[in-house]
């Protein structure tokens, strides 16, 4: 099966890149599913979790990351996924997030609020 | 003339004072460079995708947006001129400040007004110093960006240049800053950001002829061309000003460390011909006890010799 590219990649790094068979991001018109062969596409991307299945040499798995705002751009078997802040779902610290979710929700900061949500929905989907 | 050489070797103690704080400083600036030089590369993915991302929505479409379409006749531009905050790095605040100044010039002689933006205390002081007026300036950041810092500097210039310009906003975007080549080379800049200069050279589109015709044809816009365009745009701009940034931060920290390497060599220099000089004045001082006591004992042996008589 043909194989897609994924790149993913935060202002200040690249987060992850290899292969998978599935992505499924966030668009601001709802969410998008992409698998080897799309149509090129560039949407822009809400903050939410990004899910991808890796196949290839990083072998079978799930892969999930927090995206906070971004694109995605998908031409000839390669997928960018471009995000301000990205963070993989293992590198999140799940009580930190919770702590800054309680603190965002008592301050109502909805920006943090919807921030720390992100992280949380990531986590969530990785288990 | 002991008191010359007492003056020699407090010369010499407070220069290899001097010596080793330039050395040190020339230490730090070098161990900044490799950490400044990572930090462009990590954010290169981004600015390449972000890149080709931009170029294929504005092929792909013919989407007229305010931040791609020249206006017919620009009136106002905005300039932005990256400094640092902080001295001791040779002529680099100053290259970029005329970098800025020459496209400011050039500018206002196709007529149009200039608005200054600035990045870093050096340029702020200029500018304050001349009493020119800058709409906006940031200062703090310059040895560390980070990507809050850029958007920072870009909400204003984004904002201005979406402003119609009767109501004081800006036709074009400018930037002035310090590219990183290599260690030993940097060079002042100035570059145009927006609008955006889609046309391509007729050699490069004829090699896109030739290569495939449908390179750019066939995106998909989710949710619509003009919103991801909207979206894009800002985020573009945002992060080649933290490009900048990042390459003048580089800059910098080269500047210093070449402007403190040549103060430590010349501290050697002098310390090398202080100690000449201390040298002599001890050797003087030598001769002329010498000199001295065989004047006293040969006047004595004269006198005593006299008074046999």
């Amino acid at each position: 099966m043909a194989e897609l590219h994924v790149e993913l990649v935060a202002a200040d790094r690249k987060v992850w890149a290899g292969e998978a068979s599935l992505v499924i991001a966030r668009t601001t018109a709802g969410d998008i599913g992409i698998m080897p062969g799309h149509q090129p596409v560039l949407g822009v991307l809400r903050s939410g979790p990004v899910t991808i299945r890796t196949t290839g040499e990083t072998g079978e798995g799930t892969v999930v990351a927090a995206v906070h705002g971004g694109f995605l751009s998908y031409t000839d078997g390669k997928l960018s996924l471009l995000a301000e802040v990205a963070e993989l779902a293992d590198e999140i610290d799940v009580e930190r997030a919770q702590r800054s979710l309680e603190q965002a929700q008592a301050e109502t900061d909805a920006e943090a609020e919807r921030r720390a949500s992100v992280r949380l929905q990531a986590v969530a989907a990785e288990r | 003339m002991a008191a010359q050489l007492r003056v020699y070797k407090r010369r010499i103690k407070s220069v290899t004072a001097t010596k080793k704080i330039t050395r040190a400083m020339e230490m730090i600036a070098a161990s900044r460079i490799v950490k400044a030089q990572r930090k462009v590369a990590a954010s290169t993915p981004y600015a390449d995708e972000l890149t080709a991302a931009v170029t294929a929505v504005a092929h792909g479409s013919d989407v007229k947006h305010p931040l791609t379409t020249e206006a017919k006749r620009p009136r106002r531009a905005a300039v932005l001129i990256i400094t640092s905050d902080r001295g001791l790095a040779g002529a680099y605040s100053s290259n970029a400040i005329k970098a800025g100044e020459h496209l400011t010039s050039q500018l206002a002689s196709e007529g149009k007004e200039v608005d200054t933006y600035i990045v870093g205390r050096k340029g702020v002081s200029y500018y304050a110093f001349r009493e020119r007026h800058v709409t906006r300036s940031w200062t703090g950041f310059t040895d560390n960006p980070t990507y809050a810092d850029a958007k920072e500097v870009a909400a204003p210039l984004i904002e201005a240049m979406e402003r119609d310009t009767d109501e004081g906003g800006v036709d074009e975007l400018h930037i002035a800053f310090t590219e990183f080549v290599s260690m030993m080379t940097q060079t002042p800049v100035e570059r145009r950001l927006l609008p955006l200069k889609l046309e391509r050279t007729a050699e490069e589109s004829a090699e896109v002829f030739q290569r495939d015709e449908h390179t750019h044809a066939l995106y998909d816009f989710e949710p619509s061309a003009e919103q991801v365009l909207d979206a894009l745009l800002p985020r573009y701009v945002e992060s080649r000003i933290y490009n900048a940034l990042l390459q003048s931060a580089a800059s910098k920290h080269a500047a210093t460390r070449r402007a403190m390497k040549s103060a430590t060599d010349n501290a050697e220099e002098l310390i090398k011909s202080l100690t000449r000089l201390a040298n002599a004045a001890r050797q003087a001082d030598i001769t002329q006890e010498i000199s001295e006591i065989v004047g006293g004992s040969s006047a004595l042996a004269d006198a005593s010799a006299g008074s046999e008589r």
